[in-house]
């Protein structure tokens, strides 16, 4: 369609929302993303019946602990659109920059210090 | 299982605010099983902290493991090297595995990230509840296989009291009254009459009350 | 077997018996009480105390006992299950019996939940059912709890429990009365009745089994004092029925208080024509002042004299 949107979008593809958890999620942040939004299809039509569902709670799980370690729920968000809906894409695409803008940027892009090393599965 | 529920992580923060490096070990037991304290869990609470103390102006570094079970010294051994350069562990695993940890590694700070709460199972995925008072001294066979001492909130063998009404426990609509459910069920059974019986005072020296507890099986013990 | 119980005498002389309920305070002067024990001794025959009732913390039933004794009114001491284990129920009973108390009133207790430190630890040791087994085998057969014999002085209570014919499951409550009375209950108060009919069925399924020539039953009543309160008890009190029309009546009422006595003082009348029912226990905590004019009125006054 050609519509513009915002550059500042980094898009990662994944075959389903669904397969978001927690951890993806903490990790975008940690990684310096000022804001992250999880793009699911419309509710009742995900391909794997309920993964958007899921989504949509590991989100509102994640936003709720992030305001607890204060960088803030706001910076996280879910939307339903289809693969069709480029409009909408854009749409959200420039909200959700806007509301980020509005926040500014993460305060965790300061310093990368913090490391950490995770020593394989099970002992 | 054992049922545990991570505490706040604010609180955690606090216990290891003093720390630079940590160790988080989670547990591939019962924690995995109700969602509190296995691998994922771990990996979660890291990062969460690692973010928190970023912010703060004070960064944390985490070093993660899950073992297969921290309630056996034979699944600790392999975390000694890990130990060795870190400030404090931090243990997702239930109370036992706090207590082994802090033994095995007893000149280290040991911190509990959970609150291990009952005895239970899972309800449905997602819900777990109460089952078994750990009384040591089952009764099951006498009341349909409901344990009156853990689900009856009063632990009444003659029950029901006077407080239970349309099947409901008097401290809350959503607890269920353990004898309404034990009557119901020794009904279907055609047990009614076992029901008149007096049931005499438990021992409860045989449960927590008699001092912590031990098992043995002598013929297992190799020197 | 005898007692040195003036209830006891009462009951098993024919009597309808009457018996009251005070609250103790939430402070340590017994001044309220005394007050109360004067203002009742004519028109009851002995009196509740209740034990830390919603598990609130007053002062206990046992001293506020002593305090009524003294005012020349027949004490009935309540112990629930819920914050002594079986070594200071049997002491503080023992206590209890030295210094004059005959009458015991066996209950599980409300959960602390209720009441004003829900932090508390939980005893619940023995429950009611065991409770009044083994004070009726302390006095009969001479022996402690553990089984031990009891030299001498043992005490001789007589020896009651609550039913409840308003809580679940109904058909077992009567079967549990009897296992109470099989346990050694002599006389029974029962919860609160506003759902006369359901009390009906309930003393129907007694007197099929015999229990009511077993035991002494008295059927509990509480005036109410306003809609709201009828409300309160309606909605928040497990185990406990109002019908919607008592509510009603007294939100219609000129003057609800007097309302709620006179639906009473109708109740007691009532109740006096139930066969298998010994007597009437009214409860009217933080009410007490009406309790001379409810005994008068239902044509129980005066109350009979015991040697």
């Amino acid at each position: 369609m050609r519509l513009q949107y915002s550059s500042n979008i980094r898009i990662i593809e994944m075959p389903c929302s669904g397969t978001i958890d927690h951890r993806v999620l903490l990790q975008a942040f940690e990684d310096g993303a000022d804001g992250v939004f999880v793009a699911g299809c419309m509710e009742g039509d995900c391909h794997f019946q309920k993964g958007n569902y899921r989504a949509k709670k590991r989100v509102n799980a994640v936003k709720k602990l992030l305001d607890e370690i204060g960088l803030g729920g706001d910076r996280l968000e879910m939307y339903n659109l289809s693969a069709a809906m480029g409009p909408r894409f854009a749409e959200i695409a420039n909200e959700m920059t806007e509301r980020i803008r509005q926040l500014g940027p993460s305060p965790l892009r300061k310093d990368k210090a913090g490391t950490s090393r995770k020593e394989g599965d099970v002992a | 299982m054992i049922i545990a529920q991570q505490k706040p992580i604010k609180d955690i923060a606090a216990m290891i605010e003093d720390c630079k490096k940590v160790l988080l070990v989670g547990c591939a037991g019962c924690v995995t099983v109700c969602l509190s304290g296995g691998e994922k869990e771990t990996e979660v609470l890291a990062s969460s902290l690692r973010i928190m103390r970023r912010l703060q102006g004070n960064p944390l570094e985490t070093v993660t493991i899950t073992a297969t079970r921290q309630c056996d010294p034979e699944y600790i051994e392999p975390l000694e090297n890990l130990v060795k350069d870190v400030d404090a562990i931090i243990s997702l695993a239930c109370g036992v595995g706090v207590q082994y940890l802090a033994e095995r590694f007893h000149d280290k700070w040991v911190v509990p990230a959970q609150n291990t709460m009952f005895v239970g199972g899972s309800r449905t995925h997602g819900v777990w509840e109460e089952r078994c008072g750990l009384c040591g001294d089952c009764i099951l066979h006498r009341t349909g296989g409901i344990c009156p001492i853990i689900r009856c909130s009063k632990s009444i063998l003659n029950g029901p009291c006077g407080g239970s009404q349309y099947g409901k426990c008097e401290i809350s609509k959503d607890v269920d009254c353990a004898w309404q459910l034990i009557y119901d069920r020794m009904k279907a059974l055609g047990k009614l009459d076992k029901l008149m019986e007096i049931q005499p005072p438990k021992d409860w020296s045989k449960s927590r009350d008699g001092g912590p507890r031990k098992a043995i099986r002598e013929d297992v013990m190799i020197g | 077997m005898k007692t040195e119980s003036k209830l006891q005498k009462l009951l098993d002389s024919g009597h309808f018996a009457v018996t009251a309920e005070i609250g103790p305070p939430k402070h340590a002067s017994a001044h309220g009480i005394r007050h109360h024990a004067q203002m009742l001794k004519d028109y009851v025959d002995a009196t509740n105390i209740t034990d830390c009732q919603t598990a609130i913390v007053r002062l206990s039933s046992i001293a506020s006992a002593v305090h009524i004794l003294d005012c020349g009114l027949e004490p009935i001491v309540q112990m629930t299950c819920r914050d002594r284990n079986r070594i200071a129920i049997q002491s503080d009973l023992l206590g209890a019996y030295s210094l004059g108390v005959r009458n015991l009133l066996c209950l599980s207790g409300d959960h602390q939940k209720f009441g004003n430190e829900p932090s508390a630890k939980n005893v619940y040791d023995i429950d009611s059912i065991q409770l009044i087994y083994l004070m009726r085998r302390m006095r009969d057969e001479k022996l402690f709890f553990s089984g031990e014999p009891i030299k001498e002085h043992e005490p001789r209570f007589f020896i009651g429990a609550v039913a409840n014919p308003f809580a679940d499951p109904f058909e077992f409550r009567v079967a549990r009365l009897e296992k109470k009375v099989e346990a050694g209950a002599e006389f029974i108060q029962t919860q609160c009745i506003f759902d006369m009919e359901r009390f009906e069925r309930f003393m129907e399924m007694v007197r099929e089994r015999g229990i009511h020539e077993r035991v002494h039953i008295l059927a509990g009543v509480t005036p109410l004092k306003s809609w709201r309160a009828a409300k309160y008890l309606q909605t928040s009190v497990s185990g406990m029925i109002v019908p919607d029309d008592i509510v009603e009546r007294l939100k219609k009422a000129d003057d609800p208080k007097r309302e709620g006595i006179e639906i009473c003082i109708e109740q007691i009348k009532h109740i006096r024509t139930i066969p298998g029912v010994h007597g009437v226990h009214i409860m009217a905590i933080a009410w007490e002042e009406v309790v001379p004019e409810i005994v008068e009125r239902s044509g129980l006054y005066p109350r009979p004299k015991v040697e």
